[in-house]
């Protein structure tokens, strides 16, 4: 126990510095399924309404895709179903605090100078792990005492609550062994999001069958599967969650292992060496731009083809299983889309390919104050190097990214919907349209990114809370019916409808000139202001 | 002689913070010109202003014939700058960064290059992460060292450096010194400066509190006397640059400046002396006198080159 000294300390640091953000997670997650829940009360108060529902979208593929089984027909079941996504994010919340209370902080070099105080060998991991293993137990709480307090089933809001938690624990713990492997936390970040990817699409494929057809067995493999099969508020099955308490456990064990089998800074993976010289073509701020965003380029590139090729494999299934359904057309006009029904299926998930993208495009502005900040800026600005030519450099990467993301995207699942409906050289063209014509609004978050980060660059961070406030309005708008105001707030609302919609220019082109705008302002404030870690 | 740099009255807050308060520097060509400062007092801010990163609230700053805000990108060219607090992308090596920093800067001296890389000992394979504090410090130095220009602005670029490659590093700045390179050298440590510069200034909370050669500045410091006399000396404490004087019968003890030790030693052999034991000035002591804020015995009147209230 000699190695944990000092781990209550560490745990108040954690605390300390992330206070905001711990609060800002845990009260939107757990806020969001209770809006599905009133939501649900309103749109089917009757029984018999929401067994219609169950009896049609409980067998939809694309909803089984998306959200996985429905279990039962009260209002806490719909609602434990349609929080799959929260539970996605409650993952990438639990993995992202991890690393960046372990990784981070050995990159930085910070754990150094904690590590030479009296501080236990494991209290920086344990420390990160109790305050994540925490936060999830409060959103779990707060969840459960909300449901109940709504007037649903104590017993499976509880198990609702902590399905949710589970999901957090276990990224946690992946997040806690990744971080051991790499020197560097982007690619330990990588790995971990790419083993919540990979969680999904085993609980996505697996799902779309029946229960118990010839792949349903996959979403046993994945966390976000067990999360499910709680069924909360649908005879809860405890077993699961000691299930997934044992598989935290195993992780938490061999992250502890790996973590003394390495000195402090390294990982378990050696760092290659590399050339002693740079190639000719390494010579100015493009160049190296294309050396810092490359490698995170191509994953995301692999990730959208990947789930590309999954969306437009079961896009299909869509027509064939429910096409004539008068209810299912109904409640895909709820959710915004138009009659057609791929068309509809195909208008959402390029939505949700949007949202993705705009991650990449603000991950990919904001580089430039991570290199500002971390002091690798003020090197190349020394040199010959104009600040716009340095700016340009990775801002070619927000701006040209999300357009080769969202070609990969629509090409992918456009071409495998094609293939499988023999109707590829009609249907690529449309589906592809459908991803591209998502850029200007994916655009407006690379000006909001650009804006901030040169007018208020203290505050570049908040264009991750613009994109979480679109994406809330995205899930949560047109299931509350919100008033038109806020909806209008997104810039993803203004985007046309399509496949099947109206392509209507106007809105485009106020979306661009939006974007636009925002980055030659960002960029005049940035020729004008100083440039240093505390700058702003 | 040309000025390289000239600073004059610049001011820079940061927010409440006065990080400069109307300082003066003037770097002529050809000269290492040592810039001393305690911690916090702005000599990395000045550098960041020469080097257009940061924008001066007021005051005026030339460098190298130009303005460092307007002119940042021509002048560029024509400088090397190795920060305090060198970064290096991780994923990039060594090697790689070498010679990235030095094509944006407008070329690279590859036998110079290579003839660094061996006599700093730097495994130019390894990645930015994997580098310690001291090798970082070498890859930015060898980029700096290996390029062709006029002008190098180093903000304690021996910090982290062992014993070794300092005095590698000191024989660079010797040989640049000679070829007429123009060096501005931010530094704590004095036998550095001593060993290296030929002009020096030193700042306090963002003003110069004095600058000069170092013989000027050796010249201000004051030699400490004891002496054992034939009978106690009436008037010494009269005499003009005497301090501190304790005197116990025939024994005496006292600070003299150092341009008044004539005067002084011709008084104190008129009484006639048994016994003297003289210390010499210090530039240390002469540093840490500027660095704690004050000069012995409380006043600065008068005694510096430059401004110094
Ligand atoms: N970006 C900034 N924001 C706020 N204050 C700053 C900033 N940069 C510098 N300062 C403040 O300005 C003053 C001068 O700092 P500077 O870094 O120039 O000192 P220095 O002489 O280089 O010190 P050291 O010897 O420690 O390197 C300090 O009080 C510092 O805290
Ligand atoms: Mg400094």
């Amino acid at each position: 126990m000699k190695s944990l000294v000092g781990a209550g300390r560490v745990i108040w640091l954690i605390l300390r510095r992330d206070r905001f953000l711990l609060f800002l997670w845990i009260a939107a997650l757990a806020l969001t399924p209770l809006m599905f829940a009133s939501a649900f009360q309103e749109l089917y108060p009757t029984a018999e309404q929401r067994q219609a529902f169950v009896a049609t979208s409980g067998r939809n593929p694309s909803f089984l895709l998306l959200f996985g089984p429905i279990f039962d027909s009260s209002i806490g079941a719909l609602t434990a179903w349609r929080s799959a996504p929260v539970v996605v994010l409650v993952g990438l919340a639990s993995l992202l605090t991890v690393i960046r209370h372990t990784r981070v902080e050995e990159e930085t070099g910070r754990r150094e100078l904690l590590g030479s105080t009296v501080v236990g060998r494991h209290s920086q991991l344990a420390s990160a792990l109790i305050v994540t293993f925490g936060a999830n137990l409060a959103l779990a709480a707060l969840l459960a005492l909300g449901m109940i307090g709504m007037g649903h089933p104590p017993v499976g809001s509880i198990a609702f609550g902590l399905s949710l938690a589970a999901v957090g624990w276990v990224f946690a713990a992946v997040g806690s062994v990744t971080a051991q492997l790499t020197e560097s936390s982007a690619a330990a970040r990588g790995i971990a999001i790419g083993a919540l990817g990979l969680s999904y699409l085993l609980r996505a494929v697996g799902d779309v069958g029946e229960e118990g057809s010839r792949l349903s067995w996959l979403s046993w493999l994945s966390a976000l599967g067990w999360a499910q099969r709680v069924r909360a508020y649908a005879g809860e099955r405890w077993w699961i969650l000691a299930l997934a308490l044992g598989f935290v456990v195993i992780l938490v064990f061999a992250a502890m292992l790996l973590s003394s089998r390495r000195d402090v800074g390294a990982g378990v993976l050696r760092p290659r060496l590399g050339p002693a010289a740079a190639p000719p073509w390494l010579r100015g701020p493009m160049s190296l731009a294309w050396r810092l965003h490359r490698n995170t380029l191509f994953a995301w590139i692999a990730g959208f083809a990947v789930f590309g090729v999954m969306y437009g494999g079961v896009a299909d299934n869509v027509v064939t299983l429910l096409g004539d359904s008068p209810q299912l057309r109904l409640i895909f006009e709820r959710i915004g889309g138009t009659a057609a029904l791929v068309d509809a299926f195909f208008a959402g998930i390029m939505g949700i390919f949007a949202l993705a993208a705009s991650a990449y495009a603000v991950q990919a502005a904001l580089r430039l104050r991570v290199e500002e900040t971390a002091l690798r800026a003020e090197p190349v600005l020394a040199t010959s190097v104009r600040r716009l030519s340095w700016a340009a450099g990775h801002l070619i990467f927000a701006v040209i990214g999300p357009v080769v993301l969202l070609a990969v995207a629509g090409f992918t699942s456009g071409m495998t919907y094609g293939l499988i409906s023999g109707d590829l050289s009609h249907q690529l063209p449309r589906v592809l349209a459908a991803a591209m014509v998502q850029l200007p609004a994916v655009w407006v978050l690379v000006g909001i990114s650009v804006a901030l980060f040169g007018l208020l660059p203290r505050l570049s961070a908040v264009s991750w809370g613009a994109l979480a406030l679109f994406l809330l309005i995205g899930q949560v708008g047109p299931v509350m019916q919100l008033s038109q105001w806020i909806l209008d707030l997104s810039p993803f609302t203004h985007v046309p409808n399509l496949p099947g919609g109206e392509l209507s220019m106007a809105p485009l082109a106020l979306l661009f000139g939006v974007g636009a705008g925002l980055t030659a302002a960002g960029l005049t404030g940035l020729a004008r202001r100083d440039i240093g870690s505390g700058a702003g | 002689m040309t000025a390289v740099i000239s600073i004059s009255g610049l001011h820079k807050f940061f927010g409440p913070t006065h990080a400069l308060d109307g300082l003066d520097l003037t770097v002529e060509e050809g000269e290492v010109h040592g810039f001393l400062g305690p911690n916090g007092s702005g000599k990395t801010t000045t550098l960041r202003i020469l080097l257009g990163l940061l924008r001066a609230d007021s005051g005026t700053a030339r460098l190298l014939g130009g303005d460092p805000w307007h002119d940042a990108t021509e002048l560029h060219r024509r400088l090397a700058y190795v920060p305090g607090d060198v970064m290096l992308w991780p994923s990039l090596t060594g090697g790689e960064i070498i010679d990235l920093l030095g094509r944006m800067r407008g070329g690279l001296n590859i036998r110079r290059r290579d003839e660094l890389l061996e006599r700093f000992e730097l495994d130019t394979r390894k990645k930015g992460r994997s580098y310690s504090k001291g090798n970082r410090q070498k890859v930015a130095l060898i980029a700096a060292l290996a390029s062709n220009v006029e002008l190098l602005l180093l903000d304690e670029p021996t910090a982290g450096l062992d014993p070794l490659m300092d005095a590698i590093f000191r024989e660079y700045i010797t040989e640049e010194r000679h070829n007429g390179r123009t060096v501005l050298l931010s530094s704590h440590i004095l036998a550095e400066v001593e060993a290296l510069c030929n002009r020096v200034t030193i700042i306090r909370e963002g003003r110069v509190v004095e600058s000069g050669s170092l013989a000027e500045l050796r010249h201000l410091t004051r030699t400490s006397i004891k002496a054992v006399l034939a009978r106690p000396a009436p008037g010494l404490d009269g005499l003009p640059g005497v301090y501190d004087l304790q005197s116990d019968g025939s024994r005496v003890r006292f600070e003299v400046d150092t341009d008044q030790l004539n005067a002084v030693l011709a008084h104190l052999t008129s009484v006639g002396i048994k016994d003297l034991i003289s210390q010499p000035p210090t530039l240390e002591e002469l540093f840490m006198l500027h660095y704690r804020g004050r000069l012995k015995g409380g006043e600065e009147e008068g005694k510096n080159t430059k401004e110094s209230r």
